[in-house]
């Protein structure tokens, strides 16, 4: 009796621990990255890092204003793409889809959610930024070819949340649309998707915080240069793209610029973080 | 009869169609691409046991990506079933660990894979003294899948009724036992989808590996540096002289992990139909 009692608040105690793991790794995560991210900006200049215009490291100018915008500007460019698309394929799934098809475009979407960024990179190489020649002349790799490829990668993102969030809505709002004299699409339209407004906004934080994180597949097709971004067919470098490509060489003060840069982005994504659990709360209450 | 006298949700509804297909035919010339730049490049080559520059062989990278999944689910699924354990069974609803638990691990599900690979560098690379090795490697993804593992347990652990619990105490066994012997067997297609999207998220990954495990092209042991198939593909294409062989690489990547995908959604599938 007494040994059962021990292991029972034994194991307790290890479930507890491992429990308190995932608080330790973001502990942890924050710690490396500030303690190796902010002397770098000291060092440089809060003023001068974040505003800089020019990342010239062999000149000692570390200025990553250009890598910000090219992350934010790639970012709005895949809402652009992908929310449309995915908020318009979610109200699909949740109200038009006949059953036996539904099963089908679910899967399709899974299988969009699993692809490696990798190999979405080389479909972008090969698909996009031909596409981009033929069309616009120029390279090919511009932040309009990184936007469609970031606004297909956050597809599936923005089709499950919204979907999800538009099941979620009780049919009596969809029953006394109709009631009330309106078409099916009316309903829906008007009545099931403004109730699930804070679920889609969730979706589309989501997406965002994917966008912006999203490495490999970026540096593929965006052209990476340092230059301040200066038009949708010009190439532009995002913060992620910075640091990949970078690292491999830097030494002294320009990989701790590459770690400032880091903080930076991660900085980005914990608000971003922040924003969907809001979000996703409000939701919920509703 | 309804669509000619509504022209405004007839121009909706074919929205919406246009939509669903544009997003199904957007998978399907992904999947096209792929298979048709890749295929007509696979080669017997590709497989030998020895990498060299002429054959660019992946087959270390496929026994680097396997031993890189092993070990990392060896310590991330204990770690994160056992988490889950803990919030389903054992803590109070509502409690601040639970809300702080509960918290962390969104964060950490938000985290992008190259915050990762940036941060195993700076703790296990350089501050552990591990080097670009396997074990480095390992470390990083376990943190990264983390989240998956833990969050679909407890959802499956919370889809097991109650009656089960009961009639286990009624039965007289203790938590331990209830946990071990009823709840997680009932669990099991739950957890397992779960294992499986990690092990999907680790055979794709590339930005959380390349400054851990690094990028040399031998079969590796733990504390040695070699790159997964997903990083395989990364450079190659970086070295640009061998893109025959990277299409190729997208082939058999985009193979295993829709394989993979596959699977885990049969899993979930039984979960869903099964316990409840």
């Amino acid at each position: 009796m007494r040994r059962q009692k021990f292991r029972e608040s034994a194991m307790r105690a290890v479930f507890l621990l491992c429990a308190c793991v995932s608080i330790l790794a973001v502990a942890l995560i924050c710690w490396f990255l500030f303690s190796s991210g902010v002397p770098a900006m000291g060092k440089i200049g809060v003023g001068s890092f974040l505003f800089g215009e020019k990342w010239k490291p062999n000149a000692n100018l570390y200025g990553i204003l250009p890598m910000i915008l090219g992350s934010v500007y790639a970012t709005a460019g895949a809402i652009l793409v992908g929310v449309p698309l995915g908020l318009l394929t979610a109200v699909f799934l949740a109200r038009f889809c006949p059953a036996r098809l539904h099963r089908t475009l679910r899967r399709a979407i899974d299988l969009l959610a699993g692809i490696p960024s990798i190999v979405y990179g080389f479909f972008g190489l090969m698909a996009l930024v031909p596409l981009g020649q033929l069309l616009f002349g120029g390279s090919g790799k511009s932040l309009l070819t990184a936007s469609v490829l970031l606004g297909i990668m956050i597809l599936p993102t923005v089709v499950s949340v919204s979907e999800t969030a538009l099941r979620a809505v009780p049919d009596s709002y969809y029953e006394g649309a109709l009631a009330l004299g309106a078409t099916h699409e009316r309903a829906v339209f008007t009545a099931v998707l403004p109730a699930a407004r804070s679920g889609i906004l969730a979706g589309v934080v989501l997406g965002v915080g994917r966008a912006v994180g999203e490495t490999m597949a970026v540096i593929m097709v965006a052209g990476n240069q340092t230059a301040m971004p200066s038009g949708l067919l010009r190439g532009v470098r995002t913060l992620t793209a910075n640091i990949v490509i970078e690292m491999g060489y830097a030494t002294d003060l320009h990989r701790e610029a590459l770690f400032a840069t880091g903080v930076v982005l991660f900085v980005f994504i914990l608000l971003i973080n922040l924003a969907f659990s809001c979000l996703k709360r409000k939701g919920a209450g509703a | 009869m309804k669509t000619t006298r509504h022209p405004g949700s007839a121009i909706l509804r074919g929205l919406v169609w246009a939509a669903a297909a544009l997003s199904v035919l957007i998978l399907l010339s992904i999947l096209v691409f792929i298979l048709v730049k890749g295929i007509p490049n696979l080669n017997a080559g590709l497989f030998a046991r020895e990498y060299t520059s002429e054959n660019c062989s992946m087959l270390p990278a496929i026994l680097n990506t396997v031993k890189l999944t092993f070990f990392s689910l060896l310590l991330a699924v204990p770690l994160g079933v056992f988490s889950a354990i803990y919030l389903a069974e054992y803590a109070r609803r509502g409690s601040r660990l639970v809300k702080a638990v509960r918290l962390t691990t969104e964060t950490l599900a938000g985290i992008p894979s190259i915050v990762y690979g940036l941060f195993g560098y700076l703790m296990f690379n350089i501050s552990m003294g591990l080097g670009y090795s396997l074990l480095a490697g390992v470390l990083t993804l376990s943190i990264m899948v983390l989240p998956t593992i833990l969050r679909t347990t407890e959802e499956a652990l919370l889809a097991v009724p109650d009656l089960y619990r009961e009639g286990s105490f009624g039965l007289g066994a203790g938590r331990l036992r209830t946990v071990f012997r009823i709840v997680l067997p009932a669990a099991a297609p739950g957890v397992l989808s779960g294992v499986i999207l990690a092990i999907g998220r680790i055979v794709g990954e590339t930005a959380a590996l390349i400054f851990t495990s690094g990028t040399a092209s031998g079969t590796a042991g733990l504390t040695t540096s070699g790159r997964s198939l997903a990083v395989h593909m990364y450079a190659l294409w970086n070295e640009g002289l061998h893109m025959g062989a990277a299409y190729a690489t997208g082939v058999v990547l985009l193979v295993l992990v829709v394989g993979i995908n596959s699977l885990a959604a049969w899993a979930a599938g039984k979960v869903s139909r099964g316990t409840v």
